[in-house]
This record gives structure tokens, sequence and C-alpha cells, in this order.
């Protein structure tokens, strides 16, 4: 940790007691780079984008077209993973499957992370009675269970892909709302808000210019966190009926429709897209892990 | 705890209670005032337009939402849950049955999770930095966010479809035993275990990796205390008491993913009943078990409170102030 | 007890080194440290942070983090050489020869027990039975001098102030009958009051107890009022040692001597000016050959840089790491004495700031009021700076607030600016209030935005405050770097790549963004080293001769108040007790609380007079005492007066102003307060 440049030298601090004495200083893509979990999750992830992006060119089959004399046909040369009870090949449909998935979460969460930052940092900046009510209210939300809002508001609108995405959204913005309030809170005491206040600056600079740049590492992992649950709400609703509606070749839907033949023996019509779910929402929690332990060095 | 515990048991009860009152609200908003037309979205686009207003003043649907709240709230205070649509029956009986059964569940979820989490939390922060920190942490990590229907899928097929050693239902045969009733509870149990886990482990760690940092514990060590008493009487004391908070609200998370759990195995409980009521369009159920939701998870968080107040010395001179 | 060793020294460091690993390499924070404490000695270890002090006290115990690591020589404590202990021994170690006190009393004590089961932990290590335990905790609390031990014992700790907290941390540590007691930093934090309590109440159970001390801490005058040796750490080497009092009064090492050039102590505005030493230390593991100090001497010739010096022993028990320690009296001045100037009075001159009857209420839940402040009235003259003094809690951040409009004042009082009064709030006053009243805090690492370069934190200020912008703003803020003695070089710096000086630096540049008129300076200094400090305050005189600027000085550092100051102004409980020119609020006649504070404040010469002691804590502003607010602590209160009356406040022709009952020529006089003039103090100046 020697100078970076002439004339800006980067003090050691005094030993911290019970803590490593002296800091090292490493860019964050570093750290980032050097993380197998990280690295590992950045690659599942990667290979669901570009399957959601491309597989409907490369896939063997049409992951719509059914062929009723050749149903929960076991896996072959022919079909890798085998039909589902209308003849669809598995295969195909799994890797086309990520792509409603992987377009409604990213949406949900991009609306829930923006919402609930402007609402976190009205909170934490304003405090007060504002502050009150609208925690009061958010404690009310998130007294009911997530995915029974969802359900509830599913129920009484229809499930719609934008309706998915706005509702998910919206149950998102309280608790992206709470993380960016705390941050807020703990910015609000530093001395550089009454000095911005002492050259005349008024709120919306304050909350904007001066806070939001500090508080962006928590708030980047709060939305690489709400993607995996983003996920895991949206495959759940799908899975309950209430999400994606078919024909989609979308995973939590393809488990519905199948897991009844499971105890059939017929596991290739449901394993598969078990699997794609599971490593997709542990692909994104692993680098939710890696942001954050890098972000916080 | 005298009279300052006192002040902070009525406030933090009154807030309990408006927090009900404004669930109410939402859960009526969603309920009735949403869907618009309940008569026409429970008969469809096809029925005829005189049936719908008949469904519609059945269901007192064609009063002004004001007046029907107000007559909702005043049926619920004197334990009247309304009329079942789909089921011609009043609700209230089928929300306790449904309430009983769930609460049997999230028992055996609890009894599982609390020690397996809190004690792999603390095992961890014990190491930290080694590769059992690691393997901890990232193993709850990833489990927490498996879908329930996913590693249900897992565990019928692997308990249940090719070991056989569990059953796949989760309804037990009449007049079962308690045992018998674990038995058949364990499998549903497992996918909110794997979910649950995850949370309670990492705050467990991160207490206790704070408090094992702290300069109290350093005076404790200094103190030449054995390891053991530094250990439990000034480590694991303050680690615990966030966790407490953590289980709390995660009997309300818990609640929603029975929505999911029961569906698959099949078990009568409360988030069956309200997701078939939802499928129903049977608003009345819908609405009455939502609320019983809610207020369940109200009263789990306002215990967990009074128990982290007890547990907090400060806390507990704050609160009463 | 099982201390069968009392012939063996307290603590004997020999040949000590410690390193810690960092990415792969081992970095050095103590090099070969050797000293001896006696039994029953005070010994104190001064250093600037990263000088490795607090590394001695974790080494000595046995509680280095899990990176760090004793390289080399030995650390004994009592005769037993800590490093080659096994797990029982050491505790039996930990338990009996060494206690330790640090520098947060509040988070070195559990929050969720009671100080009576902590203390008698103690006592059941030493193996006391049930009920013993807590009779000798509490026992042990009455020997600290806590006047009611038996509350104490049923108290959880958040529940007693910060001093009280403290005598708890200490009686624990005493309990055991330590052979060394380790005090790191224990006073900082605390008020000056508060402070002068603890070092006395440590000087008189050192002598009860019989317990060797090692007192760290970066205050040289707290250093000097307890300690009868010092050791100077500077880069993980002690670089001098010997007798505290000789040592102060005539270094024997540039570092130390450069140390002491940097204390604001002798004379008032206008006197002699502070030096300071130019650099930084070098990080671990920087400087293989040579002294370590040789970058930053002004001694230095190129033997320094080839052969590292060893510690010459020169006599009456000293020692110095320096190949001319003869020399060290012809130490060069490292920087240019700044200019001063005198601020503009008279019958002709507008003052700048004029305060008339300033109050703020704050409400409380519960129908309560809080009067952080009351009905001051005082006005500032053009470059003049006032420097304001009192406890935490006496009104002065307040009333900085309500000056800068960060906090509006209650109705009927005004402020008013070059004959104009101004809005109390901030957003509600002109551009040309707001850039006229600008603020440094305390703390730069908070105050400045660490999202933002240097570039953009002072171009934003002139943005704002002088309107302009482009090429005219670019260019502002070159000259503004200039004046504060920064680069162009350092524009596209985020703070976190500075040092503590240059970001302050860089806060005092912002205050001056566009010809400011009033700038409170918010205890500008209190979070730098002693080296840097001095720096910021000759920039702070540098700026205010050239610009007229006039300050508010708010410190608790009575050295530094003086040094600055054109008149002083003392606040107890919001209100304001005392005001007059600097010279005659310091010499006295002065008010009681004056005189009390003045008293509290070490010296570094390490002489003390006799301590005014105050009684009791700083009582409640939500309830103020009736009367005099200061006659529930004051020593010299005198009649029933002084309990239903308040005081007046007349000036006298020198514009001294005391609100005390007493006539002036029974008030107190000024002793050898901080900074009178004494041998170190001519040395240091030359």
């Amino acid at each position: 940790m020697s100078a970076t440049a002439e004339g800006i030298e980067t003090p050691e601090g005094e030993a911290a007691p019970a803590g490593p004495a002296i800091r090292a200083e490493r860019s964050t893509l570093g750290i980032l780079l050097r993380s197998p979990a990280f690295l590992i999750g950045a690659g599942i992830v990667l290979f669901w984008a570009f399957c959601a992006a491309f597989a409907p060119a490369f896939v063997p089959y049409d992951p719509l077209a059914d062929d009723l004399l050749n149903t929960l046909a076991p896996p072959s040369a022919e079909h890798w993973f085998g039909t589902d009870q209308i003849g669809r090949d598995v295969f195909s449909r799994v890797l086309v499957g990520a792509r409603d998935i992987l377009t409604i979460a990213p949406l949900a969460t991009l609306l829930g992370t923006a919402l609930g930052t402007a609402v976190g940092l009205v909170m934490g900046y304003f405090g007060g009675w504002v502050d009150a009510i609208i925690g009061r209210l958010i404690e009310v939300l998130l007294s009911l269970p997530l995915i029974i809002v969802a359900l509830m508001v599913l129920v009484a609108l229809g499930p719609a892909t934008p309706t998915v995405i706005i509702v998910v959204g919206l149950v998102f913005t309280p608790l992206v709302a709470r993380t960016v309030r705390a941050a807020v809170l703990s910015e609000r005491h530093l001395d550089y808000v009454p000095a911005a206040a002492v050259r005349g600056e008024g709120a919306l600079h304050v909350m904007f210019v001066e806070i939001l740049p500090n508080i962006w590492p928590p708030i980047i992992v709060e939305a690489t966190v709400r993607l995996g649950y983003a996920i895991f709400t949206i495959a759940s609703l799908s899975f309950l009926g209430f999400g994606v509606q078919p024909p989609s070749p979308d995973w939590g839907l393809a488990i519905a429709e199948n897991y009844g033949v499971l105890v059939g023996g017929f596991w290739w019509t449901v394993v598969p897209a078990t699997v794609a779910t599971a490593s997709l929402v542990v692909g994104v929690n692993l680098v939710a892990e890696g942001l954050q332990r890098a972000l916080a060095e | 705890m005298g009279p300052a515990f006192g002040r902070f048991l009525l406030r933090r009860l009154g807030l309990s209670l408006l927090t009900l009152w404004l669930v109410s609200v939402v859960v009526f908003l969603g309920a009735q005032v949403l869907p618009g037309d309940p008569g026409r979205a429970i008969l469809g686009p096809l029925a005829d337009q005189r049936a719908v207003a008949a469904l519609n003043k059945e269901l007192g649907a064609d009063r002004p939402p004001v007046e029907v709240y107000v007559s909702w709230v005043g049926d619920m205070l004197k334990g009247d849950m309304g009329q079942s649509y789909a089921y011609r029956a009043p609700v209230a009986p089928f929300v306790g049955d449904a309430l009983v059964k769930s609460l049997k569940l999230v028992g055996v979820i609890f009894l599982i999770v609390v020690p397996l989490g809190v004690g792999a939390g603390v095992i961890a922060a014990l190491n930290a930095g080694r590769p059992l920190d690691r393997i901890i942490s990232v193993a709850s990590l990833s489990l927490t966010v498996i879908p329930e229907f996913v590693s249900a899928i897992a565990l019928i097929l692997v308990f249940a479809v090719i070991l056989r050693w569990l059953p796949l239902s989760a309804t037990w045969p009449e007049g079962a035993g308690p045992l018998t009733q674990l038995q058949y509870l364990i499998l549903p149990a497992l996918p909110l275990v794997i979910v649950l886990f995850g949370y309670i482990a990492r705050m467990a760690r991160a207490g206790t990796a704070e408090a094992l940092a702290s300069d109290y514990t350093r005076t404790a060590v200094l103190k030449g205390l054995p390891w053991r008493t530094v250990m439990t009487r000034h480590v694991l004391r303050n680690a615990l008491v966030p966790t407490i908070t953590v289980i709390a609200a995660q009997t309300g998370y818990a609640l929603g993913g029975l929505v999911v759990v029961e569906t698959l195995f099949r078990y009568q409980g409360i988030g069956n009943l309200v997701l078939s009521a939802a499928k129903a369009k049977d608003f009345a159920m819908l609405q009455a078990g939502i609320l019983t939701i809610g207020a369940f998870f109200i009263v789990a968080t306002l215990i967990a409170d009074c128990i982290t107040v007890m547990l907090n010395p400060r806390l507990r001179a704050e609160m009463g102030g | 007890m099982t201390r069968t060793d009392t012939a063996s020294p307290a603590l004997e460091l020999d040949d000590l080194s410690v390193a810690y690993h960092v990415r792969g390499r081992d970095l050095p924070v103590l090099s070969n440290v050797t000293l001896t404490i006696r039994r029953g000695e005070a010994y104190g270890l001064v250093g600037e942070s990263g000088s490795g002090k607090s590394t001695v006290a974790l080494a000595l115990q046995r509680v280095l983090p899990a990176n760090g690591r004793i390289s080399g020589g030995h650390a004994r404590v009592a005769g037993k050489d800590v490093a080659t202990l096994g797990s029982a021994a050491l505790r039996q170690m930990r338990a009996r020869d060494v206690a330790m006190v640090f520098q947060d009393p509040g988070k070195a004590l559990n929050p969720s027990l009671t100080v009576g089961r902590q203390m008698a932990e103690v006592f059941e290590i030493l193996g006391a039975a049930g009920k013993e335990r807590y009779r000798r905790g509490e026992e042990m609390l009455g020997r600290v001098r806590i006047s009611d031990p038996a509350r104490v014992m049923a108290s959880f700790p958040h529940q007693l102030s910060g001093g009280m907290q403290q005598r708890v941390v200490i009686a624990m540590a005493l309990a055991k009958d330590p052979a060394l007691l380790i005090l790191d930093e224990p006073t900082t934090g605390l008020d000056a009051t508060i402070e002068a309590e603890v070092l006395d109440l440590v000087d008189t159970l050192r002598q009860e107890f019989g317990a060797a001390i090692l007192f760290i801490s970066h205050n040289l005058a707290a250093v000097a009022s307890l300690c009868s040796r010092v050791g100077v750490l500077y880069a993980g080497r002690l670089v001098e040692e010997g007798p505290a009092r000789a040592l102060f009064a005539d270094p024997r090492h540039p570092y130390t001597a450069g140390l002491l050039r940097c204390l604001p102590r002798a004379g008032f505005k206008g006197g002699p000016a502070l030096d300071n030493i130019p650099g930084f230390p070098p990080p671990p593991g920087s400087i293989t050959r040579g002294c370590v100090f040789a970058p930053r001497c002004g001694l230095a010739e190129e033997r320094c840089r080839a052969e590292e010096p060893p510690l010459y022993a020169i006599g009456s028990g000293r020692g110095s790491r320096c190949h001319f320690h003869d020399r060290v009296d012809d130490l060069p001045r490292m920087s240019e004495p700044p200019q001063v100037n005198s601020p503009e009075r008279g019958p002709n001159v507008e003052p700048v700031l004029k305060l008339e009857h300033l109050s703020k209420t704050y409400k409380l839940p519960g129908d309560r009021r809080v009067q952080a402040l009351r009905d001051v009235s005082l006005s500032l003259a053009p470059g003049e700076t006032l420097g304001l003094v009192g406890e935490s809690g006496s009104g002065k951040s307040t009333l900085a607030n309500l000056v800068l409009g960060l906090a509006e004042h209650d109705a009927g009082g005004r402020i008013s600016l070059d004959g104009t009064a101004i809005a109390p709030s901030v957003h509600a006053r002109p551009r040309e209030a707001v850039k006229s009243v600008q603020i440094v805090f305390q703390n730069p690492d908070s105050a400045l935005n660490r999202a933002h370069t240097v570039k953009h934190l002072i171009g934003r200020a002139v943005e704002r405050l002088a309107g302009v912008g482009g090429a005219e703003r670019d260019g502002r803020v070159k000259r503004l770097l200039e004046a504060v003695r920064l680069t162009p070089r350092q524009l596209p710096a985020k703070p976190r790549q500075l040092s503590g000086g240059m970001k302050q630096r860089v806060a005092v540049a912002r205050a001056f963004a566009a010809d400011p008129r009033v700038i409170v300076c918010d205890e500008p200094t209190s979070a730098l080293d002693v080296s840097v400090q001095s720096a910021i305050l000759n920039l702070l005189t540098e700026l205010q001769a050239e610009r007229q600027v006039s300050y508010i000085l708010i410190s608790h550092d009575l050295g530094v108040v003086r040094h600055l100051s054109d008149r002083i102004a003392v606040m107890y409980l919001g209100r304001l007790m005392e005001i007059g020119p600097a010279r005659s609020v310091l010499q006295g006649p002065h008010h009681p609380y004056t005189e009390a504070l003045l008293s509290a404040a070490p010296t570094v010469t390490g002489e003390r007079g006799t301590r005014i002691k105050l009684e009791g804590q700083i009582p409640s502003p939500v309830n103020p005492p009736t009367g005099c607010v200061f006659n529930t602590r004051c020593p010299r209160k005198f009649a029933k007066i002084c309990e239903t009356e308040e005081p007046g406040f007349a000036p006298d022709a020198e514009g001294h102003a005391i609100r005390c009952h007493l006539p002036r020529e029974k008030l107190g006089r000024g002793r050898t307060g901080p900074g009178a003039p004494a041998a170190a103090e001519t040395a240091a100046s030359g």
C-alpha cells in the first residue's frame, strides 16, 4: 500500500485491536475474480442468460410441439431428457424455459429496487413523522407473506406478465426501502450532510448527489439478492398457476404440469426443470454473496 | 422488569393492534375492492348480467365498500368470518381446522430448524475464516434461495419414491397418534427447513462473530476467565438476541411457504385453504385466511419483541421511556 | 497469592518485535523495543497513530489479532515470558498479574450484565465464595471513589455516565491487585474535567495499590502529568526514553523535539509560532536502511540514511536513537512562521457578526423542553478569533449551528451579518449571507463526501457559493488548493487517498470557497495527530491574516484556544458564563468555572497546580438549577443568593464580563495555567 501517486499517500492505521491491523486496499473486481464462488455463480447465470437469448435458435425440437404418439418417453438419443405428458421434448423445453423467468424477474427487481431506493432515501433523509408513517405501512405490508400478497393481487387482477412484474416489484419495494433507509441513516449523521446544507443545497441534491453515491454498495447487493428472490417468487407463482401461463415452457409451470406423474416414476419430466431452477437461484445468490464480500472490503 | 416493561408492553400492543387494523384494510382492498366486480369475476365473462347482479347482491358487493368493510370487521369481531361462496357454509370452521393443521406443521419446522440453524451459525463464527465457516456460509446461502417446490420434488423423489422411507402424502390416517403424525409431517417440513436454515444460521453467525470481536469479550478474556465461561456468559448471551427477531420474522415467511408445501403434499392447512379459495375466487374464504395469517405473524413478532426487550437491559430502559 | 517473584520488574520488553502478516508479507509494526517498568512505576508510552503503541499492549497480553505475532525478542510480565506460557498459565497471568483499561469504557463492559455481576466475576476467578465476591466488588467500587457503590453494582453499564463507566473498568482492573496496569488512551473522548478526575484517581490508586502503570497515549500533557518515565515510539521503534520532566524539557531526539514544537502552549495569539514535522510516518517495512526518521529530519546526514542508530545511552537514565543526539538543540525550524493579523475593533468598525439574545429550545416527548442555549449575545470583529470553551452539553455546538443556520433560533433573537439581520435558517438566507458563514468540521473523514473527488468537493462549493462555473470555477479551485498548500495533482483524488492532514486542508479550502466573513472551526484539529495539527493551525492563522476572516473556534484543547484566540467565551449549560479578551479570561480574575476548567488541563511540563475539583455531575438541561446555573458544582458558592438569583453580566472597560455574584477582587487568578512560560517553552520556541 505505497503511494498511489506522488503526493497522495494512504496512511496506515493504528493497529485496530481484534481485527487485521493493516488493511489492504484491493480493487473490487480483483477480489471478485479471485473468488471461486462468485465465478461459479456468474458462470451459471451467464449460461442461462445465453439460453434465454439464443436457445430457440439451436434446440433440437420446437418446445411447444406435442407428439401424442410419443408421450412420457424416457431419455434416449433422440430425446436427451425424454418427453412429457403430451410428447414435448423436455431438453428443448428446459433450455427455452429460461426465457420468461429471466425477463420477468430482472424487470421486477429493477422496479422494486428503483422504487425502494427512492422510498428509503426519503424515509432516512427526512426521518420524523414521514419515516414513522411510511415505516408503519411497510411493516403492515411485510406482516403478510410476500407470496400471499402477490397471490391476492393476481387473483383480483388476473395473471398477466406485466401484472406479475408490477406486483412482484411492488412487493419488493418495502424490503429494498428498509435496507436503503438503514444505509441512509448511517450516512445521515456524517458531517458532509450539514456541510452541504451550509452551502445552501436542497433536499433533493443532498439525497441523490451526496448520499446516494455512498450507498451504492448495499443497493447493488440488495438488488442482486432481490433478483434471486424474484426468481424464487415468480417460479413459485408459476407453479401455483398465477405466474407464467401455458403453453410457455417455463420451469415452474412445467413442474406444476408434471409433478403428478412423478409417483409413476416419470422423473425426467420434472427433474430437469427442478435442477434448472435450483441452479439459477443458487447462481444468482453466489454472485450476490461475492459482491457483498468484495464491496465490504 | 417493572413499570417500564409494562409501559413498553402496552405501547407495543397498541402498535400491533394498529398494524392488524391496517392489515385488515389491505386485505379488504385486495380481496374485495381490487377485483371490481366479484360476481363477474366468479361467473366469468359469458354469464348473464342478471345472475351476476344477483350474486353480487348475495355477496354484498352491491353496497358501498366502506359499508361492506364496516360490517365485515363487525362480523369478524363477533367471530363470524362470513359465508364461503364455494362451500355455501360459514368460513370460520374451515379456517380454524386449517390453522391448527398449519400450526402443527410450523411447529415441526421450527423444532428442526432452530437448533440446526443456531448451532451451524455459532460453529461457523467460532471457525471464522476457516474452510468450515466457508462451507457453512455457502451452503446456508445456497439452500436459502431454493424454492420449496424444487426441494420438495427432490425430497419426494428420494425419500418417498426411491427409498420409500416416508409417506408421500402429509395427511395421516384418521386417529393417528402424535408420533405417526410427526412421521407424516417431516417430509413437508423439510423444504421450509432448508429455506429457513440459511437465514437463522447467518444471523446467528453474524451475532456471534460481532460478540466475539467486541471489547467486552476481550475484557472477559483478559480477566482470565475460562473459555467456556467467556462463551456462555459474555458471547452467546449477547450474540443470540438478534436471532430471536429473525426467527419471529421467519414465521411470517414460513406461512407464505406453506401455500406451496401444503399444495404439493395435499395437506389441508391454511396455505392450501388460501390457494383453493383464490382459485375458486371464494373471496370471503380468501380474506379470512389471509387475515388469519397476518394476525398470526403479528402475534409472533410481538412475542419476539417482548423476549428481546426482556433479554436486553438497554432496550428495556429505552422502550419504557 | 502465587506472586512469588516480586523482585523482577513489572514489565520487561527485551528486543521485542511484532509483525503482521498481510498478503503474504510480514510487515514489522514493532521493531526491537526494549524497555523496563519497575514495580510501582508509572511509564508513559507516547506516539502518533500508527506508531505501534497499542500493539505493545496487545502483544504483552498475547491478544494480538489473528494475523499478528511476536517475531522476535521477549515480553516478560512480572518475570514470566508471555510467549512461552501454556494456556492455563496464560489465564493465570491475565487473572492476576496484568490488567488493562481500554479507551472506550462503554464498549469494554458487557451491556447485558449488571456491573455487580461483572465486578464479582473478577473475584470468582480469584476463588472467592459467592457472597464474598459481591461484597469485595462493592468495596472495590468504593475504593475508586464511587460514592454510591451499591447502586452502581445494581446498574447496567448503559445507565452510567462515561466517567463513571471508566471508574468501574478501573475498579475491575485493580481488583486483582495486578503487578501491571495498562491504560490505553483511557481519557480520550472524556471532557477535560472528567479526564483530570480520572488521571488524578489513577495517580492516587497507583500509590495505594503499588501497581506499575503503562500509560499509552497520544496526549503528551496527560502523560507528563501522570508518568515519571516516558518512552517515545515512532514507526515501531522506541526512539527516545527518559525521565518525563527531563525528556519534555530537553528532548534528545529530533522527533521528540519536533513534536514539542508542534504543541501550542506558549503565549497568546501572536506569540511564538508553531513548527511542524514535514512528511508522513513511513508505512511499516518501507525503510530497511538507516534511521526511520531520517526522511523527515532536519538534522539528517548521509550517515543517518546508511546506518540505523542504536539506542545511545546518554546519561541520567536517558536514551536516544539518534546519531546526533547531542545536536538536537540545533534542529532548524521546519516551516515558515505564519503571518498573524490583528482584529479591527473600534467605535467606527461595524462588527462582522452580531448575535443578540439568541436562545434555542428543543421539545422533548411528553411536553418537556430543553433550553440548549439561553440568551446569548456577543459580537465578532472582522479578523477576530473568538474561542468557545465549555464541557460537552454546554451549548457550544448549538451556538455554532444557529450561526450557520443549521438550526433555527427561538423567536426574539437576532443574528446580523455586517449590520444586516439574516434569517434563522440557512435555506431562507440569500446567497451572500450563506457564503459568508462557513464551517470547518472536526473530522474530515465525516465532513468530506467520500464519493466525490477533491475537484468536485471544492468545485461544488465554489459553484454554489460564488455562483461561477466552467473555467472560472476551475481556476478558483486551483487557487484555493494552492492557498491550503495542496497541488493540482490532488484534484482527481478521493478523500480516502489523502492523509488526515491533507483531508483537513481540503475541508479548509472548501470553507474558503467564496470569500467567507466568518468561519466556525469546530474542533478543527482534535481528530489529527500533533504533528499534523500544528500545520493546520498555522494554515488557519495565515489564511486569517491574508483575508481578515473571523473565526469562531470551538475546542476542548485550551492550548489551541489560547494560541489562536483574540477573545474567549466560556459556556456552561447553554449560558455564557464569561467572555472577554483571551489574556484577561485566562489570567483572571475569572469565573470559578473557568478557573476549574483551566486547572483541569494538564501541561506537558508536568507541573500540577492544585486541581479545583468540581463536585457532582453536570445538571440536566431539562431542569437547570435555579439562580446561578453553576451553583450546584461551584467550589466558590458563598451565599443563598447563588441559588436564587442569576448573576448579572456587565462587561468592564476591556469588555470582560463574568457571570458571578462574587466581586472581581475575590475571583481567582490564573496561576501557571496551560502554556505559562517555563523552561521547556523557551527552548522549544527557539
